[in-house]
């Protein structure tokens, strides 16, 4: 996983609650077995016009002139400003996968759904919670100011606007450990083999059925 | 000292270790896999020559991509063939127990887990799918993981997780006539709200749930990840654990009698403590009906669709307004004015043998309405669907001008052939209502397998308890 400690990038306003991963990356999508390409097809039927299927050349299909992430203003985004539980619905990786691969590396919400969130953070994206009062401010600013960037720093925990704002966040210690670093979840995990055996030992005397 | 949830009992029994920030290493006792979010998890193990760590943890069964119609042509689609051939293969290699498509039992991951007794009361469940929360129905800690988390529990049996909070869901009373698990369910998400579980795990009890069976039970806690809750969960009683005795993976003979006693304290402690306590009265349950676009969106099928000008919240209303833009629906129309074009009974939420029956008790002696196209019938899996048939089910379906399919999951997702067209609307069995969910372009509405039935027959909705 690609660590992540300071981003400074510029910012697009999704404005609508609940959006759901169906949405993120539709279905048609999840048929591929690979974990990459799938920048292309993020948010797939609101970007275009035309149906979207697995493989298709996205370079000349139909774009829809009314979705946030068509208006030239924000291309190259980096830093997605969202409403409230986004990443509801469906667990699926591919969600944050797709988000990756178009480039965003943050995602800015008043709150998250509990697998997208968590899902954010095995795939070096850093998923900030604000109150909905600031999210909300943040929105009228990127709307007001084309060009908009905030920049963030993981091991400061801050968020900062253009005007030089600095707004503090919250975050797991240990998943910020692993962000900042880089590290394999499964890696850290295999330094504990002796206490999972220890654990299964103990377990199949209590609860024998189980094995 | 304050007693112990359900959910303390069963996170404390299955910690390894914690950090000083209340990081665990949860230990995993049943892995479910299928075909869509596991393949990049085998070949992450493969680039690290990892081995999976309990191989007999592990059940896996192609579902979402699969054709409902005859197998023997086998999958049209050839990224749906190489999925669940990437599954087939993977298996073979690791030495994974599979259900394959042609296998009597194959069926919807979460229909087979509790089938089979691969679900069990003090388990840990996990799948790499949300609505594994349908597990907790047996007193069993169930919640979907991502990918890398699947990848995670192959080869390490185990996943980091902080506890959640403790929120108990109570239905109290008895609901009226004609009210299923469905209409519950639809019920309590509408009144929480879709982020109202959000880091909590939620047990459901009160006397409506008391009263359910165990397939009831499962359609509840299915639900569970619509509420914005990982996990949901439901008491073990005598039900629960007679729906286990002899099936084919449950503990057989002196062990069945320990692991029973065991099971029977798998409930909340008298003087247990909850971070959040919300109630509902069932007497006052209507039959639900999803209006929008996201399963808060619910209203009585007596009532009508909500009118955005009357939402005070900004955000809200303007979601509100996209999503009856979407669902072509005026404000103020009556339910039972909203005529439909497709029905779809099944899914994990609603494909139970139990589901089957409601609907064709509806069903019997009548026929389709004109205006619906297609009206299809997927079991949850090969044995219900057999079980069904032996029972005459699919007669009285078939004869009602319903398409009796094969088990899969179908047009809950439209991920195999089964879809809605653009525009078409749908009353379905399933449990999302998401744009494009059952199509691209597709307008599903939420209701139980009764009021589906209902639709089809009308081509409308209708007040179900109008016809018990
Ligand atoms: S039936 Fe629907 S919700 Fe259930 S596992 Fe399949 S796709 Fe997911």
């Amino acid at each position: 996983m690609e660590k992540f400690e300071k981003l400074t990038g510029l910012v697009v306003p999704l404005d609508r609650p609940n959006v759901d991963t169906d949405a993120v990356i539709p279905k048609q999508f999840l048929k591929s077995i690979k974990r990459t390409g799938f920048g292309p097809y993020l948010f797939d039927e609101w970007r275009y016009l035309d149906h979207g299927e697995p493989g298709m050349d996205c370079t000349d299909r139909p774009r829809n002139p009314d979705f946030v992430l068509n208006q030239q203003r924000y291309e190259g985004a980096r830093i997605l400003l969202a409403r409230d539980n986004f990443g509801c619905g469906s667990s699926r990786e591919h969600a944050p996968w797709a988000l990756l691969d178009y480039g965003f590396r943050v995602i800015i919400a008043p709150s998250f759904a509990d697998i997208f969130y968590n899902n954010c953070f095995k795939n070096g994206i850093l998923p900030i919670v604000l109150p909905a009062e600031i999210v909300d401010r943040l929105f009228k600013e990127v709307s007001a100011t084309p060009g908009y960037e905030l920049a963030v720093d993981l091991p400061a925990q801050t968020v900062t606007t253009p005007a030089g704002e600095v707004m503090h966040f919250g975050v797991d210690p240990f998943r910020k450990h692993c962000l900042v670093n880089g590290l394999d979840d499964i890696g850290l995990t295999l330094q504990h083999v002796n206490e999972i055996k220890a654990y299964e030992q103990r377990r199949k005397q209590e609860a024998p059925w189980l094995f | 000292m304050a007693g112990k949830t359900l959910y303390d009992k069963l996170w404390d029994s299955h910690v390894v270790r914690c950090d000083d920030h209340g990081t665990c290493l949860l230990y995993i006792d049943r892995h479910l896999v299928h075909e869509v979010t596991s393949p990049q998890a085998f070949e992450g193990l493969r680039l690290a020559g990892r081995k999976p760590w309990r191989i007999a943890a592990n059940l896996a069964v192609p579902d979402h991509n699969v054709p409902t119609t005859s197998r023997g042509r086998g999958i049209e689609d050839p990224v749906s063939r190489l999925q669940v051939q990437t599954l087939d293969s993977n298996c073979a290699e690791f030495g994974i127990t599979e259900f394959k498509m042609d296998d009597p039992r194959q069926g919807i991951v979460h229909v087979i887990g509790p089938e089979q007794g691969a679900t069990l009361p003090g388990m840990t469940v996990v799948c790499g799918d949300s609505h594994t929360s349908t597990h907790g129905a047996f007193g069993a800690l169930a919640f979907g993981i991502g990918t890398s988390e699947v990848e995670h529990v192959l080869a390490t049996q185990c996943l980091i997780q902080k506890k959640s909070k403790n929120m108990l869901m109570s239905v109290d009373g008895r609901p009226s006539p004609g009210i299923t698990a469905k209409d519950i369910v639809l019920a309590i998400i509408g009144e929480i709200g879709t982020a109202g579980g959000t880091g909590y795990a939620i047990e459901f009890g009160g006397q409506a749930i008391a009263e359910l069976s165990i397939e009831g039970r499962m359609t509840v806690c299915n639900m569970t990840i619509e509420a914005g809750a990982r996990a949901g969960m439901i008491a073990v009683d005598d039900k629960t654990i007679a729906y286990l005795e002899k099936r084919p993976l449950a503990p057989q003979g002196a062990l069945w009698g320990q692991a029973a006693a065991v099971w029977r304290e798998l409930r909340s402690d008298p003087d247990a403590q909850f971070d959040r306590v919300a109630r509902l009265d069932a007497a006052a349950i209507k039959p639900q009906v999803s209006w929008g676009t996201s399963p808060e969106m619910v209203v009585a099928v007596d009532g009508t669709v909500p009118d955005p000008d009357e939402e005070q919240d900004d955000v809200k209303r303007e979601a509100m307004r996209a999503a009856l833009s979407y669902m072509d629906l005026p404000p103020r129309t009556p339910v039972t004015d909203i005529r439909l074009d497709k029905v779809f009974i099944g899914s994990c939420t609603n494909s139970r043998i139990e589901d089957l029956r409601a609907a064709a008790r509806i069903v019997e002696g009548r026929r389709v309405a004109d205006n619906i196209k297609q009206a299809l019938v997927v079991p949850g899996s090969g044995l219900i669907k057999r079980q069904a048939e032996g029972e005459g089910l699919d007669r009285v379906f078939i004869e009602a001008g319903f398409e009796w399919r094969e088990p899969g999951c179908s047009m809950c997702l439209a991920m195999n052939a089964d879809r809605l067209q653009p525009g078409e609307r749908c009353a379905s069995t399933s449990n999302r209502n998401f744009e494009g969910r059952q199509g691209q372009g597709g307008r599903t509405h939420l209701v139980s397998p009764a009021m589906a039935a209902a639709a089809a027959i009308a081509g409308r909705f209708v007040d179900i308890r109008e016809l018990i």
